[in-house]
């Protein structure tokens, strides 16, 4: 029989592929063929989505992006044998796109079957964990120490000493929390996991538990991922049937569970405090540190809170090592990071790599230049609290280091492009209106403060004595920046302050000359 | 499909969630999903079951964007507006819809059939303009994509 790998991930979902699904399954009954039909994550090449892919001897081939009429042409054309058609593109693996990854986080996404244990298992599922019963929780946490993996949520923190710490306090009870409430415009990379490979998230929470002696995890979904909150769920049922999750995991003598949380449309709570906050079933106002949630955490005990895309990143540390994930990255940035292509670009979507490459050979060589066809003008680097980046930066490293030299951050490694129609004294304002937007209240700098600098920004838009306004401008960023309890408004400056900077003629001020960087 | 108001129902939600930790968001989600708002008559059950005081009820469901107080239209179109969308258009193509339609953000048709909301972010940041049409993803919106999404919802 026939067999036909359609994705099922949000992006493929949100251009037609259930409409494809339909369409095969039609075309396959009217010529009487046999046709099995097996749902996966996404490769994460979004411009060729819906992408199928057909098991031929030679191996996988791919079609794309493919919409639901164009389904009997393919069948005409031999789909089911790998046939040329103008929309093959052949064996994924040999899209430059895809060849130009190291996929180690990702390895599994878009290939197996998302909610398939036996799928997970022979494509290397589980061997991580397996690793990390025979090592113990404090050999488990050198390892991840030594492989230099850091917080993939942005700020970047070294996930091996936060877990040592939580080891290191003794409770009643702790906890394991993923924070999956991936907010950055321009980020999917957590969403793509739950949807392509939720079993990862699973194994690495659990490594997690483990390591630090947490016998109970959430996972913080927002509620804007309606998909990836209905297959994590059901990820989590088949693990637990499977005795993979539960009391005596897989008879290792070690108890874990998971439950899925979902969150109610709060920017805020991406910000570890106040995540914690609204899993207590409170507002997600962000708390005042120390203390550490690693002392007191989730119901005041110690709680591991990582990124998804760290714990996902756990089990292939353990698995191939940590020296293994280390030799990979450059500087104090190990390892690899998932980047996600997003906006105006023409190749969008996942593309991991080892820290390194250069903005300018994401967006431009990989990413291909914009949608549009028009010139690349500012890329927002790292979410709506993230710098703009004009061309002239395009050689800065993309690595934890080289961005904050830059006065810019990689963040969750969103990068949105824009091209050259973008105000952005518009953006700016975006910046400070989202903040208001989003505001948790606690702190005056950021919630007073945007909403005053989304009114100065109205000023200066609008012509009014834009000189006087714009240094008002950066001089409340200033106190946005160092007056602020947490990251959003301690970090809505840089968009502002970058677009200024880098823009100043969006501002009524001089264009930067050609000598300046 | 939301049903109407019914106390017993409510109580048997709450009740599910019961021994719980940290019950109110899981509660208020189920409510809403049942009712499709959070109803007022809601919120002192609430505060009675979690043994807290009702301005602490009030206080977690007016924080969060997503709980609503009062029905929304019978389809609720949530448009993404964050930056990636912008980058393609979205901010233009939300103003015409808007237009065509007469409403505001967040308001309703006259016909009660449709709501539409802004959201920030749905996670299709290389496939926009992205919506969610009653949860469905949506993405690559165009002016005709858009008034297809309406004409379902009326």
């Amino acid at each position: 029989m026939a067999r036909i790998y359609v994705p099922r991930d949000a992006a493929a979902l949100a251009v037609g592929a259930e409409k494809v699904v339909a369409a095969i399954q039609a075309e396959a009954r009217r010529r009487s063929l046999a046709v099995e039909i097996v749902r996966t994550g996404s490769r994460g090449l979004f411009w060729l989505e819906t992408m199928i892919e057909v098991a031929t001897p030679s191996g996988r081939i791919a079609y794309g992006p493919v919409k639901a009429a164009d389904v009997p042409s393919l069948f005409d054309a031999g789909l089911l044998i790998g046939a040329a058609h103008p929309l093959r593109v052949g064996l994924p693996d040999d899209i430059p796109f895809l060849k130009r990854q190291t996929r180690l986080t990702f390895a599994r996404c878009g290939i197996v079957d998302p909610l398939s244990l036996d799928d997970y298992r022979a494509h290397g599922g589980y061997r991580g964990l397996q690793r990390a019963l025979s090592l113990g929780g404090p050999a488990i946490i050198d390892e991840v120490t030594r492989s230099g993996l850091r917080g993939r949520g942005g700020a970047g923190f070294p996930t091996g000493i936060k877990w040592k710490t939580v080891a290191d306090t003794p409770a009643d009870r702790k906890y394991i929390v993923c924070n999956a409430d991936e907010g950055d415009s321009g980020t999917f990379a957590d969403r793509m996991i739950m949807e392509g490979d939720p079993f990862v998230l699973i194994e690495g929470m659990t490594i997690a538990g483990i390591a630090v002696g947490a016998t109970k995890g959430y996972i913080y979904i927002r509620s804007e991922y309606p998909d990836s909150i209905k297959v994590m769920r059901r990820a989590i049922e088949i693990a637990r049937d499977d005795g993979a999750l539960g009391p005596d995991i897989n008879g290792s003598g070690h108890d874990f569970d998971l439950e899925v949380r979902v969150g109610a449309g709060a920017y805020v709570c991406g910000e570890e405090t106040a995540l914690l906050e609204s899993l207590e079933g409170k507002r997600g106002v962000v708390r005042a540190k120390p203390p550490l949630p690693a002392h007191k955490g989730l119901f005041g005990r110690p709680t591991v809170i990582n990124n998804l895309i760290s714990l996902a990143s756990v089990p292939i540390v353990m698995s191939e090592g940590a020296q293994a994930y280390a030799d990979l990255g450059l500087g104090r940035s190990r390892g690899t990071m998932p980047i996600q292509l997003a906006g105006n670009i023409r190749h969008g979507g996942l593309f991991e790599a080892a820290f390194g490459l250069t903005l300018g050979e994401i967006v431009d060589d990989i990413g291909g230049g914009t949608i549009t066809g028009r010139a690349v003008r500012a890329v927002q680097c790292g979410g709506p609290l993230g710098a703009y980046f004009p061309r002239a930066l395009f050689h800065t490293p993309y690595d934890y280091e080289a961005f904050a030299a830059a006065d810019g951050l990689i963040g969750h490694g969103g990068i949105v492009v824009f091209d050259d129609s973008v105000d952005m004294a518009r953006q700016a304002r975006f910046a400070m209106e989202f903040c208001a937007i989003e505001s948790c209240g606690k702190c005056t700098p950021c919630r007073i403060g945007s909403t005053r600098g989304a009114e100065v920004l109205d000023k200066v838009m609008a012509g009014e004595r834009r000189e006087a306004n714009v240094a008002l401008v950066e001089d409340l960023c200033n106190t946005m920046k160092f007056g602020s309890l947490c990251a959003l408004g301690g970090f809505t400056p840089y968009p502002v302050l970058s677009a200024i900077r880098h823009f100043p003629e969006d501002f009524g001020r001089a264009p930067l000359g050609a000598a300046a960087e | 499909m939301a049903v109407a108001w019914e106390e017993q129902r409510a109580s048997r939600i709450i009740e599910r969630h019961r021994g719980t930790e940290g019950a109110l968001l899981p509660m208020l989600h189920d409510l809403q999903d049942e009712f499709g708002h959070v109803p007022d008559a809601a919120l002192p059950m609430l505060a009675q079951a979690l043994n807290l005081s009702r301005a602490e009820v009030h206080g977690v469901v007016t924080f969060y964007h997503d709980f609503r107080r009062e029905p929304a239209g019978r389809h609720v179109l949530k448009l993404c507006r964050a930056e990636a969308c912008q980058s393609v258009g979205a901010d233009a193509l939300h103003d015409r819809l808007l237009q065509r339609l007469g409403l505001d953000w967040g308001a309703t048709t006259p016909d009660d059939r449709l709501t539409v909301e802004a959201t920030y972010c749905l996670g299709l940041c290389a496939c926009g303009p992205a919506a969610l049409m009653d949860g469905r993803v949506v993405g690559r919106l165009d002016d005709e994509g858009l008034d297809d999404l309406v004409r379902e919802a009326r």
